[in-house]
């Protein structure tokens, strides 16, 4: 068995009647850095809250750290093991940086002193400025410092980066990258920001409307996608829209832009019959198939 | 060597970092028998993922540009020199299909190992054959 540090299975969550979730399967293997896209509403929120007991799902099953969380026990054994960074950065203002490191330390028996020190000289923490004083990247800074010297093997971030500075976010990103190379924490980073994902997820997931639309390693998605470009002498044929092995289409003019995943050379046979005057096959970024799997025609 | 990855293009990124490092190995940026920053430095200096780094380190020791020795780290290996380690590992994947025909086909172990000890001693006699003969 794959040694999985987040399951779901068919996971639904309605507000009102409305859906949110509807059928979410995951799979996070314990040691990637998984990035968890999707547009605002596509239910990134919901399954965030799902997975940390903040709400109650209609259906299906959630397995954390490879156990089944069926009760409000199993959830929060399971969050012992797991920190939650949010954007709403949950630090008492009242104490400053040194006083907020020595309040949670006590609380966590895996807690790891090096990892402390480490992460203060990384993200230069003055240890007597008062937590309201702190900027946002620094907000965020002591909160992943708090997250990585507990020991927590799962972080899960929701949008670690927002309002971050450039220096800041690379910082960050270099924290993280240095974390998953330390040994078998995971991280779960839902965002917007796919220039970050691209650059330290080696998994990704989108979600649209409740659902996974993309699922996988990013560099085996890089490359397996492609982009074939025809450009017609005239009005495009009716037929290209019936074109077999075909994810997305989108027409300009004359020009027909296709995205495929499987049997590429196939694909390019088959327009080259519609006779276009030219064919072109161009690699996809993410933010391509992002944007053409939550978009579509 | 100065590696520079283009986060946001199409080409994996793993891809990229192996034509880069083969370019350093190339121009002698670094040279056969130096040792290549780890798979923890790589991964914190880009903020790059360290399984996309290690991919990248096992498919270039497969191809026999480096070698992973375990523990200390990846070192360059001579151009067209390969270690015994990726010899080896090369040619048990050179041999599996044909043994997991074998078995397909319905041999036995011992039968599997008298075929395999006849091919091989029947190709070391045409060798020594032909070193008496030139």
């Amino acid at each position: 068995m794959n040694d999985l540090v987040i399951a779901t299975q068919g996971l639904s969550k309605s507000y009102n009647g409305k859906p949110a979730l509807r059928g979410l399967d995951l799979e996070v293997p314990r040691g990637a850095i998984y990035g968890f896209l999707g547009r605002n509403g596509a239910g990134k929120t919901t399954t965030l809250k799902l997975l940390l007991g903040m709400l109650r799902r209609d259906a299906g099953e959630i397995w954390l750290l490879n156990a089944p969380i069926r009760s409000e026990m199993d959830s929060v054994a399971a969050r012992r093991r797991i920190a939650f960074v949010t954007e709403e950065k949950e630090l008492y203002p009242f104490m400053n940086v040194g006083q907020m490191i020595r309040f949670t330390r006590p609380f966590f028996p895996t807690w790891r002193p090096e990892l402390e020190k480490k992460y203060l000289d990384v993200f230069r923490l003055p240890l007597n400025l008062s937590v309201s004083k702190l900027s946002k990247g620094m907000r965020t800074q002591l909160m992943l410092l708090l997250a990585m010297a507990r020991g927590a093997e799962l972080l899960i971030m929701d949008e670690p980066t927002s309002g971050l500075d450039p220096v800041a976010t690379e910082e960050v990103l270099q924290a993280l990258a240095d974390l998953a190379a330390g040994g078998n924490a995971t991280i779960f980073f839902s965002s917007h920001q796919l220039t970050e994902v691209e650059q330290i997820c080696d998994r990704v997931c989108v979600i649209d409307d409740g659902k996974t639309v993309i699922d996988g390693v990013l560099d085996d998605l890089k490359s397996q996608y492609r982009r074939v470009v025809l450009v017609f002498d005239g009005e495009p044929p009716q037929s290209v829209a019936s074109l077999p092995g075909v994810d997305h289409l989108r027409r300009r003019g004359r020009t027909v832009s296709l995205l495929a995943h499987t049997d590429i050379d196939g694909v390019v046979d088959r327009a080259r019959e519609l006779a276009p005057v030219s064919v072109e096959v161009h690699a996809v970024s993410l933010k391509e198939l992002f944007l053409d799997h939550v978009r579509g025609e | 060597m100065d590696l520079r990855i283009n986060f946001t293009s199409g080409v994996p990124i793993y891809l990229q970092l192996m034509e880069q490092i083969k370019h350093a190995v190339e121009t002698g940026a670094v040279r056969a028998g130096e040792q290549l920053p780890t798979i923890r430095k790589v991964a914190e200096e880009l903020a790059m993922n360290p399984n996309t780094v290690a991919r990248a380190y096992r498919e270039l020791e497969h191809e026999g540009v480096i070698e992973v020795r375990h523990g200390s780290g990846a070192y360059v290996l001579e151009p067209g020199r390969s270690s015994k380690a990726t010899a080896i590992r090369r040619s048990s994947d050179a041999l599996r299909p044909a043994i997991e025909k074998a078995i397909v086909l319905g041999l036995s172990e011992p039968e599997l190992r008298r075929v395999f000890e006849s091919e091989l001693s029947r190709l070391l006699d045409d060798a020594a054959t032909a070193r008496r003969k030139s």
